[in-house]
């Protein structure tokens, strides 16, 4: 994205930053930053899709062909990892850096060095997760939720696994009060908390939960580590610990955690949608309110996840009732964006087609969610390819969709170019069948009773394995078109104008040249 | 405007920070609480006597086979039960024996920990005296007999027919006062 520091240059500011490298290590620039964590995301995106290739080729036929079940299970639990701690989470904190400053008019984040250490953090975190595998015993094998007693038997692998939790904690929690600060303190006159657009609202909601849950998470790997290596006993059931508790605390965290990563995409849905419907998005504060209640009841639900785990039939009814109950506000808000695009004079340009690609295929996500929810239903599909089809609907054709949404919607503004469209519609409609051929048959195989996690399955179960095999590798390589389209955009795209889309509303559309400058609004505009 | 701002936006840092070890700590104090929830609720008391209903039934239609199970793991201990299994009726008091040998030179510090089968017998299994309620200290090559005394209720399923009741040792650290709870 140098492009767009090019032409900043051109403008004349005075911009005294170091060129080369060193530009970037020590820059404290909103763009920068939300750059190098878009750079980054993506290439971790890369990493853990690669592992899930390898998952998908060991599972490409019955039997054990390339990956030994040791490696198979640092394979899965390394994917999962990656993907949720260094894709998803990363990606969104890398838009919220790039447009919240520009949607709220604010000069730049509110913490600008606390900003670059923020990220800074990240590639430590990252060669500690990749660079377990080659340390002896391998990488965390104990799946990414890392229960005890796995993770306190577990070799080095699991200690650079927790130490890259922390970081990874730490950098996510310094991001969200920076972004907080910035959402409460610096919006531009005029711009009150009720005008602010959906992308910001949903962000800080995700800021508050990050900062709410994320130190529970920290405290949790912090008692496996003094488990490990200083004799403490909060999980261990010899020394009177348990290891049942490990799941509370970390579901504590690890239910939050899923709307970390869904709420940002559902701001994203509600700045495309309105856009291509050439329409206000429709019911703006109740999709507020809802995006609230989804934040609170999440904290409230997280022993769904283990209605196996042995439960008192009373705390069996109460999680899934509160968990069916999200659907709810959840359902608010799908009716809102069919309600912003009814009678809308829509367009499908490529962001418009991920976010429609994302109410379609999340609801279908939200509707294995209401079904694992069911207690009698949850134990038996506990622990199967049911549970892996549902959150993989959630989270890859829910929040990568969305963050793909954003990517081709901002990109115009980001580098001053335009993306190509027509493989931009290849991209969707390649990702979108691929996604499906991968994961929708793998609800049938949960049915059938296919277990996650191992290597091998009974033969019954080969012919919807290799479909899915083949759906992964044909998502896996669309990908790559994605990676192509927008370094040819970055390079050699048309140059965009200031307003590409002109159903936008927002600031940085309506108020900042294309490219958007090196510093903006550092006189903030006045909103009506 | 630029100063003042800075100024709130520290200030807001701040609170934001003190949330954070607020919630840190709040990660933490959930282990009392769970410990306290679950003995409150009494979801999770393996490590506590039951106190036995004042009138007993015993439903002398019904027979159930009690198998005895044991295990160490990680400590120098021959553990056994010194009858395997027992046909019991629902209800009547039953009271086995099982026994441990520390067949190293050193004292060693043990926790048993029960686990049942089916899973769910937890709920219908009461136990007024068990050697697992407390740590136990073995001098070197010291043997001890230790007994189990419980009652499984009449309202275990009908269609249970057997249930095993299984103990394993773990080892304690050394100089460990007791086990927690």
């Amino acid at each position: 994205m140098a492009a767009v520091h090019g032409d900043a240059h051109g403008h004349g500011h005075d911009d005294h930053h170091p060129s080369g490298i060193m530009r970037w290590v020590t820059t404290t620039n909103h763009k920068d930053i939300g750059t190098m964590y878009l750079w980054f995301s993506f290439a971790m995106f890369l990493v853990g899709g690669t592992l899930a290739m390898g998952i998908r080729a060991e599972l490409y036929q019955p039997g054990i062909q390339i990956l030994e079940p040791e490696l198979f299970n640092q394979f899965t639990t390394l994917h999962g990892l990656i993907m949720v701690f260094g894709a998803i989470m990363p990606a969104f904190v890398g838009f919220a850096n790039w447009q919240v400053p520009m949607m709220i008019g604010a000069p730049d984040m509110a913490f600008a060095r606390m900003n670059n250490w923020s990220f800074w953090l990240l590639p430590v975190a990252a060669t500690l997760l990749v660079g377990s595998f080659f340390v002896p015993g391998g990488a965390a094998a104990g799946g990414w939720t890392f229960y005890p007693p796995l993770s306190t038997q577990g070799g080095l692998g699991v200690d650079l696994m927790i130490f890259a939790v922390h970081i990874l904690g730490a950098s996510s929690i310094m991001g969200s009060i920076n972004i907080i600060t910035t959402i409460l303190n610096m919006r531009a006159p005029g711009m009150t908390l009720m005008k602010m657009p959906m992308f910001v609202w949903t962000w800080l909601i995700t800021a508050y939960l990050l900062v709410l849950v994320m130190p529970v998470l920290a405290g949790t790997v912090t008692m496996l580590l003094t488990d490990r290596h200083f004799g403490t006993s909060f999980f261990n059931a010899a020394g009177g610990g348990d290891p049942v508790m490990f799941q509370h605390i970390f579901w504590f965290f690890g239910h939050p955690e899923v709307y970390i990563m869904i709420l940002p995409s559902f701001g994203i849905v509600s700045e495309v949608i309105p856009t291509f419907s050439r329409k206000p998005l429709f019911g703006y504060s109740s999709m507020v309110y809802a995006t609230a209640s989804i934040a609170i009841l999440s904290c409230f639900v997280w022993a769904h996840h283990m209605f196996t785990a042995g439960m008192p039939t009373v705390g069996q009814l109460f999680f899934m009732y509160a968990t069916m109950l999200i659907a709810v506000p959840t359902g608010v808000k799908v009716f809102n964006w069919t309600a912003t695009m009814w009678r809308g004079s829509m367009t499908f340009e490529t962001p418009m087609l991920f976010s429609i690609g994302f109410i379609f295929l999340f609801v279908i996500g939200g509707f294995s969610g209401v079904i694992c929810a069911i207690v009698p239903i949850d134990i038996q599909v506990q622990d199967t390819y049911y549970v892996i089809a549902h959150f993989h609907y959630v989270l890859v054709s829910g929040s990568l969709f969305a963050l793909f949404a954003g990517a081709y919607y901002w990109i115009p503004k980001w580098t001053g170019r335009m993306y190509n469209e027509t493989l931009g519609k290849w991209h969707f409609w390649l990702s979108m069948f691929f996604f499906n051929l991968t994961f929708f048959v793998q609800h049938f195989l949960g049915l059938a009773g296919m277990p996650r996690r191992i290597p091998d399955y009974a033969l019954q179960f080969a012919d919807f394995n290799m479909i899915s095999s083949i759906g992964a590798f044909g998502f896996g390589t669309t990908q790559l078109l994605f990676l192509y389209i927008m370094i040819s955009c970055i390079r050699s795209g048309e140059k965009a104008p200031q307003k590409p889309w002109d159903g936008a509303t927002t600031l940085e559309w309506t108020h900042l040249p294309t490219p958007a400058p090196y510093h903006s609004f550092e006189k903030p505009p006045i909103v009506n | 405007m630029v100063k003042n701002n800075s100024k709130a936006n520290l200030l807001m840092m701040k609170k934001l920070l003190v949330f954070t070890l607020i919630m840190f700590a709040f990660g933490y104090a959930l282990v009392p609480f769970y410990e306290k929830f679950c003995e409150v609720t009494g979801i999770n008391n393996l490590l506590q006597p039951d106190v036995l209903a004042e009138e007993n039934r015993v439903d002398t239609e019904r027979w159930i086979t009690v198998e005895f199970d044991a295990n160490t793991r990680g400590l120098p201990w021959k553990f056994k039960p010194l009858q395997t299994s027992v046909r019991i009726h629902p209800g009547e008091p039953v009271s086995v024996t099982y026994e441990v040998v520390n067949t190293s030179d050193r004292e060693i510090n043990g926790q048993a920990i029960p686990s049942y089968s089916p899973r769910f017998l937890d709920k219908h299994l009461k136990k007024f005296e068990c050697f697992c309620f407390t740590k136990q200290v073995l001098k070197p090559n010291e043997t001890r007999q230790m007994p189990v005394q419980f009652v499984i209720e009449p309202e275990l399923p009908a269609d249970i027919h057997t249930v095993t009741i299984s103990y394993t040792f773990f080892e304690l650290p050394g100089n460990t006062s007791a086990v927690k709870k």
